[in-house]
């Protein structure tokens, strides 16, 4: 308990994955809400990749957490052009109203 | 000892922030708490020993990501109350697969034998941690790296593309118009001879 081992970081990033997946759930009507939650899970793949690097000893997972990062915020910013050009056009953001393209 | 104590606190408050990104009720307090467990996130990257990425953390998340969170948040005017209602619903589902999936993911932990690295003896990891990534990042990463460029790219001309909305009721100053007229095009010199006036007005 006094030493904090790999299996404490995991253990962390695995609660707050679990809790992201949670977020969807609870929050399935608010699309910005759930980007957020795509956010804290993709935190928590970053937490798991900087445990491992640091643990074992190969920079490779701090450059990998880099690129996520990339990803993440090209991610959140195109989520979010397509948030914001939907509400002009519809003027909600609710989940169940983005089903123009159904057949 | 230190150590662990700030373990212990910062994965406390980024998993309390967590909860209350989830479960707040205005989307702002969600976005001010996504910040909070950003900055808890890289307090433990920084125990790790992974200063750069700390610090990239704070500087891309909190100030581009979630500022950009919260400009939307702002702009949208929507009555966020009404996107919780019958939220309540999916709760039990929620958790039975989210216990799972925590429960799976801390059972593979257990059971998985973990590699026992020596510290290595080079001076790999004796340089400090931003020298060491960036002698990594631009040798042997340099394609990803580029390609990650490229990413930023797309995204960038996308958000334009989305969210540029040409409007035709604003009178807008069109300087390529200006620059391209000639003075031939609107302005004619006439000899006018005396008694005869300018035939066209």
């Amino acid at each position: 308990m006094l030493e904090i081992s790999l299996f404490h970081y995991l253990t962390l990033a695995a609660i707050l994955f679990t809790m992201g997946v949670f977020g969807i759930f609870l929050n399935r009507k608010n699309v910005i809400v759930i980007l957020m939650s795509i956010e804290l899970m993709l935190l928590a793949v970053n937490i798991n990749f900087v445990a491992f690097s640091s643990f074992l000893h190969d920079l490779g997972g701090q450059v990998f957490t880099m690129f996520i990062l990339t990803v993440a915020a090209a991610e959140a910013a195109i989520g979010l052009a397509i948030l914001v050009s939907f509400f002009r056009n519809k003027g909600s953001i609710a989940v169940e109203d983005i089903s123009s393209l159904k057949g | 000892m230190i150590g662990v104590i700030a373990f212990y606190l910062f994965s406390f408050v980024l998993l309390l922030s967590a909860f209350f990104v989830i479960t707040s009720r205005n989307p702002v307090y969600s976005v001010l708490f996504l910040i909070l467990a950003f900055f808890n996130a890289a307090g433990l990257f920084v125990l790790l020993g992974a200063e750069f990425i700390a610090m990239i953390l704070v500087i891309v998340y909190v100030g581009a990501v979630a500022v950009l969170f919260l400009f939307v948040v702002m702009m949208l005017d929507v009555n966020f109350s009404d996107l919780r209602k019958g939220a309540m619903q999916y709760v039990p589902f929620g958790l039975l697969m989210g216990g799972g999936l925590l429960a799976e993911l801390v059972l593979l932990y257990r059971a998985w034998p973990v590699p026992h690295v020596p510290e290595p003896a080079d001076v790999a990891m004796a340089v400090d941690n931003t020298r060491a990534l960036g002698a990594v990042l631009y040798t042997d990463y340099v394609f990803p790296f580029q390609v990650s460029g490229l990413i930023l790219l797309v995204a960038m001309i996308g958000a334009i593309v989305l969210t540029l909305r040409v409007r035709s009721s604003v009178l807008r100053q069109k300087v390529g118009d200006q620059v391209a007229r000639k003075s031939g095009d609107v302005m004619k010199i006439e000899k006018v001879l005396k008694g005869a006036g300018v035939d066209h007005a």
